[in-house]
């Protein structure tokens, strides 16, 4: 989990947040309420997760509810594997 | 029967000629005839004008989209009111800012937004007359059960249809302003509908198309979506906000309602070129897919022609000011050898157009030079800005005013212009017009901000990408995080930059204004 937890860290911060210091995304930051994921960014961070964890992320799985913050997008990933 | 010229006759020559059919549906929920439709908004329209709203009044609607909101803009138009549509998932400050500016008579509300709004419409001192609440949106129920609650409050007789004149007023959309406050542009009936009867001729519709409606309403690609199927008696497929920026979903839904005609911006088709699985559904019954709001990248456009070669696509070309004035027929196969994006085209039959140099004159055929437009479809003005109005438009010798787009173009070998540039800070992206200076005036706000400055950066997969750079009090600067969430509550989403860079202090000219070209050096 925590392995997960770190390389979803690594791919926001590098795709959506160039130039933040790490520190400052916490497990917990708001992402979609946040205005760091806007609906693009939401389908492109969808497809990384298929591709690296050989998942199916369901049309209704990609909402607020599932993909606010590092903490429930990794347990998303989790219940999946 | 001479052609119509008032909106919302369109719909009672519908729901007179063809009661039963479907005027609008939703996927997989609900569905309303025209005598439906028909019925909804006359019960909108007797409560609007008992309330007070008269001919060339503003109605403010702050609904997702549905049946309700389509009944809502016809209630509105019937009233002989005109309607001020709002992005129900924008920023409610904004919102209030947009009905508060154009002092809208009444407005209707979506329960799930009202507190904000109202919080918000509070602030800025003035709290909208009259609400007609509803507890939801979707199927035309919820607009059906609020007037029935306010029936029984305090009935309303009916009232009758207005018979407008064609100058007035039928709504007022409202783009991004440089000011850094939104500025409402004024369309009258004789606007939109001179549009819907040049769709009628190209397009050639028949009653039997199903029309998509991807874009928000207070977007101008709605206009058609709209008014043309509802012309000709046809029916509406609403695509909801959501469903609409999901092209996994979005795609088999095309498929199962067999929608005819598309319309949308072409970033939206290059993800479900990319992500919708196209080849796994049946898209025979499409026939035509238009595409407007920006360059469609001709990589992205090769994709989704291959995956779907039999419609015809046109490239539509217009501001929300003139609506579309330009349109281009692309060709049955992109050849191997196009780069480029495709022309603009020609003029529509309902504008006139000209290309002018910086001084106004007329440039020789192939030279660059601003495009102008003049005739039917363009607009009165801005609302309550006599002197932007002014200096939008360029009248001639004989006193006819032509609308300055500000968009740079050359007419080619075969008569289309093409789309050179811009002659100010104004961007596209995604299909939404920015300015940048509105952006900048957002992170003004900020209290550690002193300095901001935005730029657009193309980008070959995405198209735009806006980088914000700021200079901060007292070398403290909020985190990105931390501007991304101030810009969202301040901005609509696809206005928040994409990349922020922290400086010392911002480039300045020589005359100590904030050195853009600099700033793009530096990019």
């Amino acid at each position: 989990m925590a392995e997960i937890n770190s390389e979803l860290k690594e791919f926001i911060l590098k795709e959506f947040l160039p130039g933040e210091s790490p520190e400052q995304l916490t497990d917990s930051t708001p992402l979609i309420t946040g205005g760091i994921l806007d609906s693009l960014a939401t389908l492109k961070l969808v497809a990384f997760l298929e591709e690296r964890y050989k998942i199916q992320v369901q049309a209704h799985e990609a909402d607020v509810e599932h993909l606010n913050n590092i903490n429930s997008i990794a347990g998303l990933v989790q219940s999946k594997l | 029967m001479s052609e119509r010229e008032v909106l919302h006759y369109f719909l009672e020559d519908a729901a007179h000629l063809r009661p039963e059919h479907d005027a609008v549906v939703e996927p997989n929920e609900s569905a309303i005839s025209y005598a439906g439709l028909q019925d909804l908004s006359n019960r909108l329209r007797d409560r609007l004008v008992h309330v007070g709203v008269r001919r060339g009044d503003r109605v403010g609607v702050y609904l997702r989209k549905s049946i309700d909101s389509v009944a809502a803009l016809f209630g509105i138009l019937k009233a002989g009111a005109a309607y001020v549509p709002v992005d129900p998932f924008g920023p409610p400050a904004r919102n209030a800012y947009i009905l508060n500016d154009c002092s809208v008579r009444a407005a209707i509300v979506e329960e799930r937004f009202a507190e904000k709004f109202h919080a918000e419409s509070d602030r800025l001192g003035r709290r909208i007359p009259n609400t007609i609440l509803l507890d939801s949106a979707g199927g035309g129920r919820y607009l059906g059960v609020a007037l029935e609650r306010e029936q029984a409050r305090d009935a309303a007789c009916p009232a009758e249809t207005l018979a407008n004149s064609p100058n007035d007023l039928a709504y007022i959309l409202y783009t991004s302003g440089s000011t850094g406050k939104p500025k409402g542009v004024m369309l009258s009936h004789e606007n939109a509908t001179s549009y819907v009867h040049w769709c009628s001729q190209v397009f050639q519709p028949n009653r039997d198309d199903r029309f998509s409606s991807h874009a928000p309403f207070h977007f101008d690609l709605s206009i058609l979506d709209i008014y043309v199927p509802i012309k000709h008696g046809a029916t509406l497929v609403l695509i909801g906000e959501e469903l609409g920026k999901d092209p996994g979903r979005l795609a088999p839904v095309i498929s199962e309602q067999k929608i005819t005609m598309w319309y949308s911006t072409p970033s939206i088709l290059s993800l479900l070129a990319e992500y919708g699985k196209l080849s796994q559904h049946d898209y025979s019954s499409l026939r035509v897919v238009n595409f407007a709001g920006e360059v469609f990248p001709i990589k992205h456009l090769r994709a989704l022609k291959s995956l779907l070669p039999h419609p015809r696509y046109f490239n539509l070309y217009g501001p929300t000011e003139t609506n579309v004035c330009t349109y281009f027929e692309l060709p049955a196969t992109i050849s191997d050898d196009q780069i480029r994006p495709f022309p603009i085209g020609k003029t529509c039959s309902h504008v006139k157009t000209k290309v002018v140099d910086e001084q106004g004159r007329g440039v020789a055929p192939g030279e660059q030079g601003e495009l102008l437009v003049a005739g039917a479809g363009v607009m009165q003005g801005y609302w309550n800005l006599p002197e932007m109005t002014a200096r939008a438009f360029l009248p001639d010798d004989a006193g006819r005013r032509w609308y300055r787009t500000g968009d740079i173009v050359a007419e080619n070998q075969d008569g289309d212009y093409i789309i050179i540039g811009r002659r100010d800070r104004m961007i596209k992206k995604r299909g939404f017009r920015i300015e940048l200076g509105e952006i900048e005036t957002a992170l003004y706000r900020h209290p550690m901000v002193k300095e901001a400055a935005a730029i657009a950066l193309s980008d070959e997969d995405v198209g735009v990408r806006i980088k914000a750079f700021l200079s901060c009090q007292d070398g403290r600067h909020p985190s990105i995080i931390e501007l991304k969430r101030f810009c969202s509550e301040n901005l609509p989403s696809y206005m928040v930059p994409d990349l922020f860079s922290i400086q010392e202090t911002l480039p300045k000219t020589s005359t100590a204004k904030i050195d853009y070209q600099g700033l793009k050096e530096i990019a």
